[in-house]
């Protein structure tokens, strides 16, 4: 990996009243990543932003930015600027006002100041409304006027905390694209707080999921997805199947388990758990038939289609089968007659690869 | 919300006594007030509307002029103070742990539910030359000083007895002041101070314009604080008016005076409507 | 500024900071040194009051025995509880007027109304002066019986604290789900039984914490009692005032402690009515 602008060490923060909000969590940021805190709320998330930011300070641990530890370090003495969730844009001021904020309070000169702040204002498309006030501008607008009023101090760290939950559903799509091509073409690390799953996974090239204040597991979207590490990611990236299983017998390569409603099947997979575990396939990875399949290392059970969901892409179906196993699965619709081809109350058979399972320890 | 029309019975029912209490003992007194300002005294208790601007030329002799000049500074000095004491106590009550905000809040109004009279008592008691604290300076061998019956006297009684008309407005706008505002200019590098200066400061304007008006309009009329905490070269316009009804019973004078303070309240109620509707900060 | 920040307080949490405390600390034993020194020291057996000798309720017992301070303490509170009542009912009324009808220039009717409460006492003071003078209710009023000889000073007390409790209520109405009104007519209920059955409940929070500001706001009164008084009516701020001009002595703090009770009580009272939402809290 590259080199770390911003490495956490053993950062511990308990507020006052004993909670912990973020506990003991340790990992690096390398230079120009995308990087992205996803968590279900009250998980951390922000408390760590603000952290960084400077807005908070741990109660013990080292945020070392750009090699200096600067855990105590006040906000303003830091290479970081942050894109605030309500904005924040100050409504006493115009929109250029705004942006040349930061450099005028740094001591800037005045002449160098409006060159950055045009082009800052360029860079977001707003040189046309430099000498609005914010009460006049739109939700977006706004969000593009706490952009440029961060990026033109170039800080070494862009920090942006749910930059995109205040936008309707059409902007949030064309801000996300926005903001991964601003990241490329400014070359700043960028480091996002989100709750919602699909904005990390579409938008950064690494996320660290955190639940209860600590960092449950750190990878690449696609990692993320295909090989979450517990039950909790699993469950939390994406939908999936997590059926409940014991193991009878492992090898260097593979294991047996009796798993609910499935019996006796045999899977990939290298380290040798033992006892209770989980094995997770995720919904488009099924495949329905209306017979038995016939090839041998497929694994399959027999249902009856509970419920159909229609989604015009895919159809979402819900299959009964055994021991009260319910097994979501997703259906392409790549026919202009018939849908999913399967309606309630229909027989079944469900299938997969065996490598398209996954196994679950913790 | 209905219309009026909807529902005559229940609309007039609810009118009328506001409105008759309101028109009978509060609008008609005051046009009384108003008509008298333009009267001539034609015997010790009678006055007779002539229409004169005599009573308001009168208010601008030097004697008085230097009186409602002496008003507005000790009223303008005293609101000073109010709102650097003021500022700093919103403020931190606006920080202060949440559990914490209701009792402060309290603490600094419940003074203000006090007599009046009581608590410029108890301000006589501890200031005067024999009170509590020329006795405490007496122990480490200073004074007696007197502290009392001096202009510095009225500006401290009036600090005391109007601070929380400052509190209230000032916290009220520091509350819903969003925080993230401060936290911005923080983190884009301004210091506390700047941070302070430039965006607290205005983003907390309208809170600190109603607080001077709510401080400087009973400052400019009051009578007790001055009367009891003044001494003879201490009266302001109130004290003056007082005496038009009281002592020299020229009533006319004494309403023109009134009506002059009442305009300077109206301008500052005004001023103060200018200032809110074109306010982009934090309204009160 | 500190170059750095202590472990775990963010810039912002100022309540932690020790000047701030202070501060808070000076201004409270600034604000509450001299009531607290009065409230002491009518309990002190010292004539002049200055040193402390003893403890003692004499003080209490004189001032309870002083027939003028008593007449005056009385009629202070005959004068509260009556304009009390008018003005909560007229108050009241008020309010249900404008947070129930739309009528032309409401604006400026609110603002009419309003103007009790901003403009300077001393002037509507004088102006109940020269109205009861010219009208005769002055000369009327003094040969009456009590407590209708206190009847001028009641209709001035209410004249200003009516708009005060009108202000009070209606933010209390305007928490109002207008849909528990429908829902009571839709179930049956007149119009006044709605009013009687589902308003007044609702508003009685308001109409409480209205009154006692009334009843606070008409004890205190020293300036417009002291203009539109005649000179045989006294109340407990005005025979302060004449009693305080003449000195200080122990047996006003006596009785100023007896008021200083009532109305903190009061207030604290009606602040627990106006804020019933935040008694869940911490």
């Amino acid at each position: 990996m590259a080199e770390a602008i911003v490495s956490l060490r053993n950062v511990t923060k308990t507020f006052p009243g004993g909670v912990k909000a973020v506990d003991d969590v340790s990992f690096d940021i390398a230079q120009n990543e995308f990087f992205a805190l996803l968590g279900p709320s009250g998980c951390g998330k922000t408390t760590l932003l603000r952290m960084i930011s400077g807005l908070e300070t741990p109660t013990s641990g080292q945020i070392v930015i750009g090699g200096e530890d600067m855990a105590l370090t006040p906000p303003n003495k830091r290479p970081t600027n942050m894109v605030f969730q309500s904005y924040a844009v100050f409504p006493h001021m115009t929109v250029a006002d705004n942006v040349a904020y930061g450099l005028k309070v740094t001591g800037v000169p005045a002449e160098e100041t409006k060159r950055r702040v045009g082009e800052a204002l360029e860079m977001v498309k707003l040189t046309h409304l430099a000498a609005r006030k914010p009460d006049q501008m739109s939700g977006g607008q706004r969000q593009r006027v706490a952009l440029a009023r961060a990026l033109v101090k170039r800080p070494k760290v862009l920090l942006l905390d749910e930059p995109l939950s205040a936008l309707d559903a059409k902007l949030r799509d064309e801000m996300r694209l926005e903001l991964t091509r601003l990241q490329e073409n400014v070359g700043i690390t960028f480091i996002i707080v989100t709750h919602d799953q699909d904005e990390a996974l579409s938008m950064a090239s690494r996320i660290a999921v955190m639940d209860k204040g600590a960092v449950q597991q750190i990878a690449t979207p696609s990692e993320l997805y295909e090989q979450p590490t517990s039950r909790f990611i699993a469950d939390f990236i994406g939908k999936v199947n997590l059926i409940n299983a014991k193991v009878v017998s492992s090898t260097a390569k593979k294991i047996v388990c009796d798993a609910k409603g499935l019996g006796k099947i045999e899977l990939p997979h290298t380290g040798s758990p033992t006892g209770d575990i989980a094995i997770a396939i995720r919904p488009e990875k099924l495949k329905i038939a209306g017979s038995p399949p016939k090839a041998a290392k497929t694994i399959a059970a027999e249902g009856k289609v509970r419920d159909v969901a229609y989604y015009g892409d895919t159809s979402h179906v819900v299959v009964r089968c055994k021991d009260d196993l319910e097994l979501a699965v997703n259906v392409q619709n790549d026919k202009r007659a018939g849908g999913s081809g399967v309606e309630r109350g229909q027989k079944v058979w469900i299938h997969w690869a065996p490598e398209d399972t996954l196994v679950l320890t913790e | 919300m209905d219309s009026w029309r909807g529902n005559l019975r229940v609309f007039w029912t609810l009118f009328t006594p506001g409105t008759f209490w309101l028109l009978v003992f509060f609008l008609i007194p005051l046009a009384g007030l108003f008509q008298d300002s333009f009267s001539d005294k034609i015997s010790i208790t009678e006055t007779a509307f002539t229409g004169t601007f005599a009573n308001y030329v009168r208010a601008f002799d030097t004697v008085y002029l230097t009186i409602i000049w002496k008003s507005i500074w000790i009223s303008a000095v005293a609101t000073a103070f109010c709102l650097l004491l003021a500022y700093p106590i919103a403020f931190g009550i606006c920080f202060a742990p949440a559990r914490w905000k209701p009792l402060l809040l309290l603490l600094v109004i419940l003074p203000f539910w006090i007599n009046l009279l009581i608590r410029t008592y108890a301000l006589i008691a501890v200031f005067r030359s024999q009170g509590y604290l020329n006795l405490v300076l007496g122990w480490i061998g200073l004074g007696p000083f007197e502290m009392l019956y001096n202009n510095g006297a009225v500006i401290m009684g009036l600090v005391y007895v109007y601070m929380p008309f400052m509190v209230l407005p000032l916290y009220a706008t520091i509350e819903r002041l969003d925080r993230s505002f401060l936290e911005a200019s923080l983190d884009l590098g301004g210091s506390q101070v700047q941070t302070f200066f430039k965006v607290t400061l205005p983003l907390t304007m309208p809170g600190i314009i109603t607080g001077i008006i709510l401080v400087f309009i009973p400052c400019l009329g009051s009578f007790l604080t001055p009367d009891m905490l003044g001494g003879a070269n201490a009266i302001m316009i109130g004290n003056v008016i007082e005496r038009q009804f009281k002592a020299a019973n020229d009533y006319p004078f004494g309403s023109a005076l009134s009506f002059l303070l009442m305009y300077v309240t109206f301008g500052a109620l005004a001023l103060r409507a200018y200032f809110a509707s074109r306010s982009k900060g934090v309204d009160v | 500024m500190a170059q750095t920040l202590k472990p775990g307080s963010g810039p912002l949490d100022y309540g932690s900071r020790t000047w701030l405390k202070l501060l808070f600390a000076a201004i409270f034993v600034a604000l509450y040194a001299p009531i607290f020194t009065l409230i002491a020291f009518s309990f002190n057996t010292d004539k002049r009051g200055v040193i402390w000798r003893g403890f003692t309720l004499d003080n209490y017992v004189k001032a309870w025995n002083n027939d003028a301070l008593q007449e005056a303490l009385l009629n202070s509170l005959a004068i509260a509880f009556i304009a009390t009542i008018i003005a909560t009912i007229i108050g009241a009324m008020v309010a249900l007027l404008l947070w129930r009808f739309r009528f032309p220039m409401k604006a400026a009717y609110e603002g009419v109304m309003a103007l009790p409460i901003v403009i300077p006492e001393i002037c509507m003071g004088v102006s109940l002066l020269l109205f009861f003078i010219n009208t005769g209710m002055m000369e009327w009023s003094v040969g009456m019986p009590w407590p209708l000889n206190l009847s001028n000073i009641v209709i001035a007390h209410v004249a200003f604290c009516f708009p005060f409790v009108a202000v009070v209520v209606r933010s209390r109405l305007i928490g109002f789900n207008r849909q528990l009104e429908e829902a009571s007519k839709d179930l049956g209920a007149s119009e006044w039984q709605t009013f009687w059955n589902v308003i007044v409940p609702f508003m009685m929070p308001g109409l409480v914490a209205g009154a006692l500001l009334a009843f606070t706001l008409s004890l205190d009164d020293f300036v417009i009692t002291f203009f539109t008084s005649g000179p045989e009516t006294v109340t407990f701020p005005v025979k302060v005032y004449s009693l305080v001009r003449r000195g200080v002595s122990p047996e006003i703090n006596a009785a100023s402690t007896v008021l200083i009770v009532i109305t903190v009580v009061a207030t604290v009272i009606a602040m627990k009515l106006q804020a019933p939402t935040k008694t869940g809290e911490g």
